[in-house]
């Protein structure tokens, strides 16, 4: 009916290679009947790497390996599982890389703790400038003599005189 | 012969750019203005060269000469001639030349623009961006030459990778090369300030139409390849935190960053030293994306090729650019005097905060694009940060920051009345909650995050408008006084009110994405099914269709909204002989600001055919946004104070300055 089928091949054949943007994700014949199940099994698909392609989660992907995980995933919920243990049935056969939102672990402690600690190295750094800027500021300017003061105060009434 | 002479121009223009470099850097030094204006003229000489050869280039492309190597592996003779054309810069080579030719443009612009630089500035500035120049034509003559020659000559070129074909090349890597590269000027004014050891409002004012443009652009070229992503890739995302898209946006945030640090340069001196270093930083930034991008570190559709040599190359100008700025700076920081003195709640504070929130959200796209990297390089663990990692870090830093956007954009300068601005703010987030609420309440049982998203955005557009109304009204003022009033506020004024609420516009669409809905199907011809959004689709037929390059399926469908015919949509999957490559056309309709996407899959074993339907409400507010952020730039592009020859201090013009001179 088509020429799509001689075109598929070959993407597959090059899907190693290229992220082909083809037709990508989940096909028809993979969507479970029961849409909660569905539901998960997409938001889990999202969070899976495809191991053969540049930065795509296997719910991007037109890679057969994509889809192979995805049916696993799938497999996974029909037979009872639940997220945690989908994911851990993953982890366990192809290894941390597979997950797009890496574990918090000692290794990525740095990753996941540095917007909190930028932020925070920021906002002392700012709190640190701010007050070693005033006193230096309350240093530079020497008080106000009694007579000076007396003078200022003569000036500000007449001022405010004046005004009214 | 042209071949050889676009070749040669390229070496000439490395020899001036020498010149460019070293004449008015020793006549700033001297203190010698014939030295010094020697830059100028040297600037425009070297534009004039690089365009030259870039229009060689073209030349090539155009009449499909394939004794040149690069059109060769890029071109093909059947292909249009737009493409012909844009595929001078889908490659590594002329990219590269791209680069240099709108890095050259950025100094003859200095060169030339008759404001009010002075000629010490002028000159050092322009020296650091010769020295720019340089490395990269260095850079592209010994590792890159896009008019290698390779004889025989074949008969038919290997054409442009399929993906690229599209009017997407067009736009978006110009856009965003005017973007990134634009940041060399900013950095080359940060560099000659660090090497007169000066650095006031007059530098600030003189910077700041500058990195306004490379921001406008870099908005511009990162939202283009956003939504070229979006109807390309055949999936409807539109953002995917891959790396090459991070390295774009992480001079955009801290870009924005700096726009930002400038006003408070310009008003009040003050944050002197964190503009420099903000200026190194987002051209390091830039030079870092390139360095990513190109030398195949982080592979991606974006790598045109990959070769180390190259790689160590741009490796070498990047420590180079970024180490001898920062080592400069340390120097010559401590020299810069710090000016005003601020209490925290105030417009500065406000503006502190701002670069606070961007600056760590821009550490952590960075630390998260390279933490891969850098793990498997120190522990050989191989571990991915992809999407869900940004979300859930870039997403809680921005949301604070956007709540006090419009707190900033009222404070006063110095000491702010914070219980006066939070009142005049009420009317604004009143509205918000009420929308929030509203929509909470129509869409109950929906995702929850969408009607506070909505809100957020309605209070930053509301919250944008506010400073007109406070700068122009006050209770007792009559309405065609404050009309007036608002009319007169200054040009940098009104673009803010427009960049912020262009922010608004955004959030609004991000929010909306998650009403988007999604079904994929079977479809036989005749089939109807339902796409969401309330309208529907029909299949009505799958025909061959033959391009200039290329053979398609196209599938078309009827759309229906409530039983009433619409309009139609075609999909097409794509298959280019010459690469063997097949891709997929999304078909796009587009109803007021929602639209119907529907992508063409595969035969299904039954014979029928699968199909992704998709309906994406509000989707195009985040392009929309974008360009209405870029807008407010060019609006305070064209404020007064960047047009008079004489530096005049604006805080002490009158608040309602003399209206701007008939354009």
């Amino acid at each position: 009916m088509m020429r799509f089928l001689p075109a598929l091949t070959i993407a597959f054949a090059l899907a190693i290679a290229a992220p082909a943007p083809a037709f990508a994700g989940p096909q028809p014949d993979e969507i479970l009947e029961d849409e909660a199940l569905e539901r998960r099994a997409r938001d889990i698909s999202a969070g899976l790497r495809c191991l053969v392609c540049q930065n795509q989660s296997i719910d991007d992907s037109n890679a057969p390996l994509a889809r192979d995980l995805r049916n696993l995933v799938r497999e996974r919920l029909v037979a009872g599982y639940d997220d945690a243990q989908v994911e851990a049935f993953v982890v366990e056969r192809y290894g941390e890389f597979v997950l797009l939102r890496p574990p918090v672990n000692m290794q990525t402690l740095i990753l996941w703790g540095s917007p909190a600690l930028v932020l925070g190295a920021g906002a002392l750094g700012i709190f640190l400038a701010v007050r070693r800027r005033r006193s230096a500021a309350r240093e530079r300017v020497a008080p106000l003599t009694p007579e000076e003061q007396a003078a200022l105060d003569e000036i500000l009434a007449r001022g405010e005189r004046a005004e009214r | 012969m042209l071949i050889e002479a676009g070749h040669f121009a390229l070496a000439l223009a490395l020899g001036l750019s020498l010149v460019q470099f070293a004449v008015p850097l020793w006549g700033a030094r001297t203190n010698d203005p014939v030295l010094m204006s020697v830059g100028g003229p040297v600037s425009v000489a070297v534009f004039l060269l690089v365009a030259f050869s870039f229009g060689v280039l073209t030349h090539a492309y155009m009449v499909s000469d394939f004794s040149v190597l690069n059109v060769y592996a890029n071109s093909h003779s059947a292909k249009p001639m737009i493409y012909k054309i844009t595929g001078v810069w889908g490659n590594h080579e002329g990219s590269m030349l791209l680069w240099i030719l709108i890095l050259a443009l950025f100094g003859a612009m200095v060169g030339v623009a008759r404001n009010s630089v002075p000629p010490k500035l002028r000159a050092n500035t322009i020296a650091v961006q010769g020295a720019v120049t340089i490395a990269f034509l260095l850079f592209l003559l010994m590792t890159s030459n896009p008019f290698e020659r390779l004889t025989p000559a074949p008969f038919e070129g290997q054409d442009l990778n399929p993906v690229l074909q599209d009017l997407g090349l067009a736009i978006h890597p110009p856009l965003l090369y005017i973007g990134y590269v634009g940041f060399s000027i900013t950095f080359a004014f940060a560099m000659a300030a660090l090497i007169e050891g000066k650095i006031d409002a007059v530098w600030a004012r003189a910077v700041r139409p500058w990195t306004l443009a490379a921001w406008l652009f870099l908005t511009l070229g990162i939202s283009m390849g956003s939504y070229w992503a979006y109807y390309e890739l055949g999936w409807g995302g539109w953002w995917f935190w891959d790396p090459v898209e991070n390295a774009s946006l992480l001079p955009w945030i801290l870009g924005t960053a700096l726009i930002h640090s400038t006003v408070v340069m310009e008003k009040r001196e003050a944050l002197k030293v964190w503009t420099i270093l903000l200026a190194i930083l987002t051209f390091s930034l830039s030079l870092m994306g390139t360095f990513l991008v190109r030398s195949g570190v982080l592979t991606s559709v974006h790598a045109f090729a990959v070769d180390p040599d190259r790689g160590l190359f741009i490796l070498v100008i990047l420590v180079f650019f970024i180490g001898g700025s920062l080592a400069l700076f340390a120097w010559r920081a401590p020299l810069l005097r710090q000016g005003g003195v601020f209490a925290p709640v105030s417009r500065e504070g406000a503006l502190v905060m701002n670069n606070l929130f961007l600056a760590t959200a821009c550490a952590t796209v960075l630390i998260g694009t390279l933490y891969p990297l850098a793990l498997e390089a120190v522990t050989g663990a191989k571990i991915s940060v992809g999407a869900p990692f940004f979300n859930a870090t870039f997403i809680p830093l921005m949301i604070p920051l956007l709540i006090l956007v419009p707190f900033g954009q009222v404070l006063a300068w110095k000491r702010g009345d914070l219980a006066g601005v939070a009142q005049r703010l009420a009317a604004a987030a009143l509205i918000a909650a009420f929308v929030t609420v509203l929509i909470y309440g129509f869409t109950y049982g929906g995702p929850v995050a969408a009607p506070l998203g909505v809100g957020l955005g309605v209070y930053l557009i509301l919250g944008a408008f506010n400073e007109v109304v406070t700068r122009s009204w006050s209770p007792g003022v009559s309405l065609s006084v404050a009309a007036r009033k608002a009319r007169g506020l200054p040009r940098s004024t009104w673009g803010t009110v427009m960049a912020h609420a262009g922010v608004g516009l955004t959030v609004i669409g991000i929010a909306a994405t998650a009403w988007s809905t999604e079904r994929i199907v079977s479809m036989r011809l005749g089939d109807v099914a339902d796409v969401g959004g309330g309208y529907e689709a029909r299949l009505d037929s799958v025909a061959p269709r033959t391009g200039p390059n290329y053979i398609e399926d196209v599938a078309r469908m009827t759309l229906f909204s409530g039983g009433r015919e619409v309009g139609f949509v075609e999909s097409a999957k794509r298959f280019y002989p010459v690469r063997a490559m097949p891709t997929t056309e999304a078909g796009i309709r587009t109803f007021g600001l929602s639209q119907v996407y529907v992508s063409v899959g595969e035969e299904q074993p039954d014979g029928s055919l699968g199909m992704r339907l998709y309906y994406k409400p509000l989707i195009l507010l985040i392009w929309l946004g974008t360009v209405v952020m870029a807008i407010g730039a060019g609006i305070s592009m064209t404020d007064r104070r960047f047009r008079v020859g004489a530096p005049v201090r604006s805080r002490n013009a009158p608040p309602t300055a003399a209206p701007a001179p008939a354009e």
